[in-house]
């Protein structure tokens, strides 16, 4: 059937919610108005103002408690409107729902998922526009996962709550209309494999979330010069699934990293020092990585797309591997 | 003296609130001591007299040092003196405790590493800083002439500037014996990369192509009908043989490092490949452990006399043919390479003797040009054993109780349980792998 | 508001009996503390360690309300929460020694005791951290329909930091059953209440979001214990979250390592006039429930079982290396 990234999503959560009633959904403005990029829409009829939690403007409270109400039995899923917000809650969750399993001794495990909008492009500016999946992928203890595909949008949710520790979804605000085909039985996906998007032979070109479509698109303009480029979708942030892409760049011998955080100790310098690490003698270029300029994100149009990583960054890292 | 915090590692003791002979019960205040942060009263936790201060005040020591003695009446109170400290750490032990009351000034190490660079002698500079401490401008103003230049890199043993190649390029040019001193880079900002390698390789003269042959050996009719006799093949080796396998990682650091240097005294027509060393030990082996070489027939075993080394080559078009070089033990290395070149040659041209197809006593299946670390393969009837050999791997590796890095190869056995043991099987592997240790010998 | 005079719903049947246990507890929470500093100076316990010397009242009134179905939320300042709750003085002595037989294995320490047995959810080094823990437990619990009452504790210091506004009122407009036990004890590590709050009338600014706010003597184990009680009783009847301001007052400083500087030695004499072990001792002395026969058992009974629990703790066997980075996630097949 043809449907969107943002009702796979919505299908997903409404799945999940008819299936275990420990299952409710609690953020700001996800009950009365649809949710801020209308993924709910339609979830407050059907289930009632106690499963569908709308919170007052208190987002380390409301992720707290649902870090709480994880403890006490519940599978919560938190909505923080947008990664930019969970500035605010940040404490709660690296200093508790990371944590609170490893200061326990393992008594205390906290099955919470918490999803974010993240990412730029719309031009709302310096404080609307982070990319932060990486620094959070920094942190032992959760697990990150950025759906790039109507699949994953569809099916990462269910293995998110059947994990017994915090796992964060990052969903990329440039994806929520994002219109294809999916299976009507389709079901829920692993949160732990890399997929192969493209296969190719002369560059390993790796992605997630919303730089997946980009780097798709620097594939397909490189394969009318003959230069097969592979696309990896890492899906999974922490942990990594190196085994994937690194493999990937022992055939192709070359990587280019796309990410849009800044690139300074970002999620593509860890792949990076990875590939260094493991995939040395393999290699016949250094490692390209094609991040985010580094300068808050600014309003004008023009200088918001010069910031972020475009098709035609991604070729010309790639050309400038000498391909 | 307490510890008074998380990151205390010494204290001064700055005064005493008692004396010998005083009597002091569990709580009393007994000292003052000092810390980095602040001034502290200090509790003694154990009720009795007084007997012996035995730091004096203005002294600083490290934590766990016995400041006084207490002497109790009974046994039932609480020890004297603090439970025996746990070992403080590496760096309070190597901080060495300033005793005496004359505290001489301390200079920073930046200060101290910018008067060896600039021959100064502390001891003999004044010190202008806060207690006379050495700055570094005391440090310039004794130093003599002018600071060295900065001096560039100096150039390597050989003298020439580090060429910039790639790690791959690197390898390659290892195994194939290629000089990276005439190898002509095309990479951006003037790097050497594989297809350069693979140039210079092939200028000079055919070598062992790991890519299949552009020339295609057959036609698409041919190669259907060689795929059907594979399959065939196969099909009935699984079937009738009881397969057994063993696979051994083997060390190559003496065979690579050999080869090296072997290759480095030849112009690069005549330069060895690995793979020719691999096929020279599996063949002598062969002749060691008999019972692998030769045929499975009429529900017994015949050993072959001689060693007819099959060796399996992939073809352009798809499949796989395994002709032999005769008496592969007792070639010369450069003769075996000469006869591996010259069959791979044909092979793909499809110009195969006979004999070269019905003679092969054990087949080696070489696969390591592919990319894969090891095999498990299936043996060609009526012989009774295949052997593996994956590609080189650099791995780490345990020598002499040290970690190095070695390039390593995994081999496999694949061998016919009609015939012969896992016993035997080892044993061929062992001496494998003895062979591959003095690849001088070879 | 102060309730001396308050009765308890349940007058407990054997006056005497009951007060001893308060006594023992409160004695096993002083003795305990003690021993930690005696511990620290050698260096046998490390990092951080913060006492509950004259506090104990507060955590030994509160818990002898709830039941053991409810959870308990606590502090860095906890080993007297931990200890009235009912963990033992032998796995919080292991814990603070860092020994794998503590109740967190030695990973949490001093601010970091969890015990699921007793529903202990910790032990939080983040001044207001505790807080939204406590509202998720209780909004569990209401969703459950379970008749379960969360006791969050925390300090005056909490009542600064945005969690503490952000969670009172959450609590209250989603009628959570939660205990908000604020122990004021008029310094938020070196900074005096009146220095940190516009306003320090704690309980009425509590009572502004829209729930019951009582003030209670904290030094009064027994005045806390009645308040305790009609507020549990309140909470788990469903009428909404619950504020407790127990005013207290710590006798040591802030951390072992805190030179005390910013309080008047006067001023810390004159809250040791109303030392809470010594308020209990004098009623039941007035009342003829206690003699020094019956205070010396109680103490050696609690000194005696805190020396095992450092005897054990000595010799207690440390987490294998090997294991550093287990529970980082939970060990289950995915």
């Amino acid at each position: 059937m043809t449907t969107t990234y943002r009702e796979a999503i919505r299908e997903a959560i409404r799945a999940e919610m008819r299936a275990d009633d420990r299952v409710f959904l609690m953020g700001e403005d996800v009950g009365r108005y649809g949710g801020c990029f209308g993924v709910s829409l339609g979830l407050l009829e059907e289930f009632g103002p106690e499963r569908i939690r709308d919170t007052p403007l208190s987002e380390s409270a409301f992720v707290g408690a649902g870090i709480g109400a994880a403890l006490g039995g519940m599978r919560p899923i938190v909505e923080i409107m947008t990664v930019n917000f969970s500035l605010l809650a940040l404490d709660q969750i690296v200093n508790n729902a990371a944590t609170l399993l490893h200061m326990s001794g393992g008594q205390f495990n906290v099955p919470i998922v918490i999803r974010m909008t993240t990412g730029a492009g719309r031009q709302l500016a310096a404080q609307h526009s982070h990319s932060l999946e990486g620094w959070y992928a920094h942190i032992p203890g959760i697990r990150i996962v950025a759906p790039a595909t109507l699949a994953d949008a569809r099916g990462m949710l269910a293995t998110a709550l059947a994990d017994p520790d915090p796992v964060l979804i990052f969903e990329h605000g440039g994806l929520y209309n994002l219109e294809g085909e999916l299976a009507e039985d389709a079901g829920s996906v692993d949160i732990e494999t890399a997929a192969i998007r493209r296969p190719g032979r002369d560059v390993t070109v790796i992605a997630y979330g919303g730089t997946l479509g980009r780097a798709l698109a620097a594939a397909e303009h490189l394969a009318t010069d003959g230069v097969e480029a592979e696309v990896i979708d890492l899906r999974t942030l922490r942990p990594l699934d190196d085994v994937t892409f690194l493999g990937s760049v022992r055939r192709t011998h070359r990587a280019v990293v796309v990410d849009e955080g800044w690139r300074s100790g970002s999620l593509s310098a860890e792949i990076s020092a990875r590939i260094t690490e493991q995939a040395f003698y393999d290699l016949d270029a250094p490692v390209a990585r094609v991040c985010s300029a580094e300068v808050p994100m600014p309003y004008a149009r023009h200088l918001e797309e010069a910031a972020l990583p475009q098709p035609q960054t991604v070729i010309a890292a790639v050309r400038g591997m000498g391909l | 003296m307490p510890s008074l915090g998380a990151d205390m590692d010494h204290g001064v003791l700055l005064e005493w609130l008692v004396n010998p002979g005083d009597a002091v019960h569990k709580g009393d205040i007994v000292a003052v001591v000092d810390t980095s942060k602040a001034a502290v009263e200090v509790e003694c936790f154990a009720t009795g007299v007084v007997e012996q201060l035995l730091v004096g005040p203005g002294t600083r020591v490290a934590v766990g040092t016995i400041l006084a003695t207490i002497a109790t009446e009974a046994a039932a109170e609480p020890p004297t003196s603090p439970v025996a400290p746990v070992p403080a750490p590496i760096t309070a032990l190597s901080a060495p405790a300033v005793a005496s009351t004359a505290v001489s000034p301390v200079t920073s190490p930046l200060v101290r590493h910018l008067a060896a660079e600039r021959h100064v002698e502390l001891a003999k500079v004044r010190g202008t800083g806060v207690g006379g401490r050495v700055t570094r401008a005391d440090v310039e103003r004794s130093a003599v002439g002018p600071p060295p230049v900065a001096t560039p890199v100096p150039p390597g043993p050989s003298g020439e500037r580090r060429a910039k190649v790639s790690p791959l390029a690197r390898r390659l040019a290892a195994e194939l014996g290629v000089d990276l001193a005439h190898v002509r880079a095309s990479g951006p900002g003037g790097a050497i990369r594989v297809e350069d390698i693979r140039r210079a390789a092939s200028a000079s003269g055919p070598s062992v192509p790991p890519e299949p042959a552009t020339a295609g050996a057959g036609t698409p009719q041919r190669t259907e009908a060689m795929r059907a006799a594979i399959a065939a093949l196969m099909a009935r080796s699984k079937r009738e043989i009881p397969h057994y396998y063993l696979t051994e990682t083997v060390d190559l650091g003496a065979a690579v490092t050999w080869l090296r240097e072997r290759n480095r005294a030849l112009p690069v027509p005549q330069r060895l490949v690995p793979a020719v060393v691999l096929l020279k030990a599996a063949a002598r082996a062969a002749a060691a452990v008999g019972e692998l070489n030769g045929f499975w027939t009429d529900d017994r075993f015949v050993p072959a006399a001689d060693v007819h080394l099959g060796v399996a080559v992939s073809l352009r078009g798809g499949g796989l043919v395994a002709p032999a070089i005769h008496n592969a033990d007792r070639l010369e290395l450069s003769a075996l390479m000469a006869a591996l070149r010259d069959l791979v040659a044909r092979t793909r041209a499809g110009r195969l003797r006979r004999a070269e197809m019905a003679d092969p006593t054990i087949t080696v299946s070489n696969l390591g040009e592919q990319g894969v670390e090891s095999i498990l393969g299936v043996i060609y009837p009526p012989q009774v054993a295949l052997v593996g050999f994956g590609r080189v791997v650099e791995r780490p590796w345990a020598i002499d109780g040290l970690i190095g890095v070695r390039p390593t190869v995994t081999v496999s056995l694949a061998a016919d349980h009609r015939a012969t043991d896992g016993a035997t099987g080892a044993r061929y592997l062992q001496t494998l792998m003895q062979l591959l240790q003095r690849p001088e010998e070879l | 508001m102060t309730t001396a005079a308050r009765v308890a719903s349940a007058p407990p049947i054997d006056r005497r009996t009951h007060r001893r246990d308060l006594m023992r507890q409160m004695l096993l929470i002083r003795r305990f503390e003690e021993r930690c500093v005696e511990l620290y100076s050698p260096q046998q316990i490390r990092g951080f360690l913060h006492l509950y010397n004259g506090e104990e009242a507060v955590a030994t009134g509160l818990m002898a309300a709830l039941t053991s179905r409810d959870a308990v939320v606590s502090t860095y300042r906890e080993h007297g929460h931990a200890l009235a709750r009912g963990i033992s003085a032998a796995s919080v002595m292991a814990e603070m020694y860092g020994r794998v037989t503590g109740c967190s294995r030695g990973r949490g320490g001093s601010m970091h005791l969890f015990d699921a047995a007793t529903r202990f959810y910790g032990g939080n080094a983040i001044v207001g951290g505790g807080l939204p823990l406590a509202v998720g437990l209780a909004l569990a619990d209401r969703m459950a329909g379970r008749p379960v009452v969360t006791a969050c504790f925390f300090g005056d210091g909490a009542v600064a930091e945005g969690e503490f506004h952000e969670c009172l009122n959450l609590a209250a407009l989603w009628q959570l059953p939660v205990l908000f036990c604020c122990e004021n004890n008029l310094y938020a590590m070196g900074t005096a209440v009146e220095r940190a709050q516009a306003s320090t009338d704690l309980t009425g600014r509590a009572a502004s979001y829209g729930l019951t706010a009582v003030g209670v003597d904290g030094m009064d184990v027994e005045a806390v214990e009645a308040d305790a009680h009609a507020a549990v009783e309140s909470v788990r009847a469903g009428h909404g979250p619950y504020f407790l301001e127990l005013r207290t007052y710590r006798f040591r400083a802030h951390s072992m390592y805190d030179p005390d500087r910013y309080r008047d030695k006067a001023e810390i004499a004159k809250w040791r006039e109303r030392d809470p072990i010594d308020l209990l001792e004098a009623r039941m002395r007035a009342a003829d429930e206690l003699t020094d026969a019956d205070m010396a058992t109680l103490d050696g009974e609690v000194t005696a079982e805190i020396e095992a629990a450092v005897t054990a703790a000595e010799s207690a066997p440390l987490e294998p290396i090997e294991d550093l980075t287990r529970y980082v996630y939970s060990e289950v097949p995915r």
